[in-house]
């Protein structure tokens, strides 16, 4: 565990030292504070407006956060041949792969919160209640940490780009799952049907995570849907990253 | 008693690009490697001293034959506690101070908070980088960066340190100073075990050092018995008038002194009466014995016109 948790850290610490990721936060912020005002140019709730383009903001550059730290995380370490004294040390593999993925966590958790804290005050700040919006900030980063668990995989066998790559067709495919569904209704051959079942149990789902329309319209969420798009968000997470640390543990260090 | 390094039959070989061809960087290598030694691996570039330096830390896997580290295979947790590694011109963590970057890998060994300052402390101190313990690493030059690298490799007081290339990147200074480091740990009944192609270090510290070439161990023992101990040339330094037919070669230096070259004792008996007759003084006598790099470059020449098809 010590291990994991001082691989972590120096994750975080390396992001924090890197200048992109404030960019990313400065824009998210620009854009939720300049949504007060975007609001009162469109007909309808002007609340509704900035709690829409706020979550929309935090989910969007919360993505690109995943992204330009995730995708290089484990293949920059190789690259720069820094994995060579690191798991020299009393480290095992999956131990790396875990801390690096802890570290991206530990990113994604400082940006959200960042950026939620601030819609909370823009939604506060035009009279409206904000808490309504945590549940769907808690599963924007749930969300975000499944997908940035693909990173890590694409990153442990892969270079940058096309890590890149496969986590966007990922969080696309991600919230195009339903859509094997109604294609499995209207296949006509019974093994394109089970294909197509079998892709919308495997592929994530990550619309079970979004629920942005419930937050912006105050609509309650059913009994039990939040812990249980936790609990889907938590296994499936763990079991990419279960899958990139046995990819990881069988690389060689040329 | 149980050798500290035990390879045996090591081998390992590269795919081409596109997976075409193969290419041998490891040849069947066994070693041992006893507690309290320091040990030279030997080669020119791209002898596979590298690659079996990656393989004894489980970064590469061998495709025959097996390595033991304290009688543990590579992977094994226990044995790398006792290991400190220095990868050759290493590249770490550049927006860490020294101070972070080895709190970090002291965290790595389960160091206490509270050890964790003093051993950092003592281990900058070790290699000449007091001053610079809040300077990112980005900002310090390769050989700083390289006695960081070492810093790394001793602080948590390892039995064995394996270091590739180890005076790469360092001054005169640096080197000298890296020497007195490795000669304490093997006062210290550490085992230091290291690659290197510069010779001149390997025989100043090594206590048995192996030959490699090609993925093949050419030679291993120690120097005294690798090397020939008959005199390959002996040298006369000659000051003054110098005699006309003297059996060996010479060569005027810059200062007017003259070096005879000759190649046994009755030839030196000769140049020493004919010298003062032709009015010189001789200076110095100097009977040249084979090197280390004599043996190392014999040693590849023998396996170059082995591999020549006759």
């Amino acid at each position: 565990m010590r291990a994991v948790a001082a691989i972590a850290l120096n994750t975080f610490r390396e992001a924090i030292r890197d200048r992109i990721l404030y960019l990313i936060l400065a824009v998210a912020i620009a854009l939720i504070a300049v949504s007060r005002f975007v609001s009162l140019l469109t007909v309808g709730s002007e609340v509704k407006i900035v709690k829409d383009l706020g979550l929309s903001a935090i989910s969007v550059f919360g993505l690109l956060a995943t992204v330009f730290v995730g995708v290089s995380l484990v293949s920059k370490e190789i690259e720069r041949r820094t994995v060579f004294t690191l798991l020299a040390q009393p480290v095992r593999r999956w131990q790396f792969v875990c801390g690096k993925y802890a570290g991206l966590l530990l990113v994604l958790a400082a940006s959200i919160a960042v950026t939620g804290a601030a819609l909370l005050v823009a939604v506060a700040l035009k009279g409206a209640s904000p808490w309504g919006l945590v549940p769907a900030i808690a599963l924007i980063f749930v969300e975000l940490a499944l997908v940035a668990a693909f990173a890590v995989l694409f990153s442990s066998f892969t270079n940058p780009i096309l890590a890149a790559v496969g986590t966007a067709v990922t969080y696309v495919v991600g919230h195009l799952s339903w859509s094997f569904d109604l294609l499995e209704k209207r296949m006509p051959g019974a093994a394109g049907r089970v294909l197509c079942r079998v892709l919308h149990a495997v592929l994530p789902n990550l619309d079970r995570l979004n629920v942005k329309a419930e937050a912006v319209h105050d609509i309650a969420l059913p009994a039990g849907y939040f812990g249980a798009a936790i609990a889907y968000g938590v296994f499936y997470s763990l079991a990419v990253i279960v899958i990139a640390s046995l990819v990881f543990e069988r690389r060689e260090f040329v | 008693m149980e050798p500290v390094v035990e390879l045996q039959g090591l081998r390992k070989a590269f795919r081409g690009h596109l997976g075409l061809g193969r290419s041998v960087a490891v040849d069947g290598l066994d070693l041992r490697v006893g507690r309290g030694e320091i040990f030279g691996l030997l080669g020119p570039n791209g002898a596979g001293k590298t690659t079996t330096l990656k393989m004894m830390l489980g970064l590469l896997r061998p495709d025959a034959g097996s390595v033991r580290l304290f009688g543990l295979p590579p992977e094994s947790v226990a044995a790398r506690a006792r290991i400190g590694f220095l990868p050759e011109n290493p590249y770490f963590y550049d927006y860490l101070t020294p101070v972070e970057f080895l709190d970090l890998y002291a965290r790595l060994h389960g160091i206490p908070a509270a050890e964790r300052k003093p051993r950092i402390e003592q281990a900058i101190a070790r290699v000449g980088l007091a001053g610079r313990e809040r300077t990112a690493l980005r900002k310090l030059s390769k050989g700083l960066i390289q006695r960081l690298g070492l810093a790394q490799a001793i602080q948590h007081d390892p039995d064995l340190v394996i270091l590739d290339e180890p005076m790469s990147g360092l001054d005169p200074v640096g080197r000298r100073e890296v020497r007195d480091l490795i000669l304490g740990m093997r006062d210290a009944g550490k085992t230091v075990f290291f690659s290197s192609h510069i010779l001149q270090d390997a025989e100043m510290l090594c206590d048995r050092v192996a030959i490699v070439f090609r993925g093949r161990l050419r030679a291993v023992g120690k120097l005294d018995d690798l090397v020939s101990h008959d005199a390959k040339w002996i040298e006369v330094g000659v000051r003054g008038g110098v005699p006309a037919d003297v059996p060996g070669e010479t060569t005027t230096a810059p200062d007017g002194t003259v070096r005879i070259k000759v190649r046994d004792v009755a030839e030196l008996t000769r140049v020493l009466a004919a010298v003062p007759s032709a009015g010189g003084e001789v200076l110095s006598v100097w009977s040249r014995r084979e090197t280390l790099e004599d043996l190392f470059l014999r040693e590849i020449g023998n396996a170059r016109s082995e591999e020549r098809p006759s």
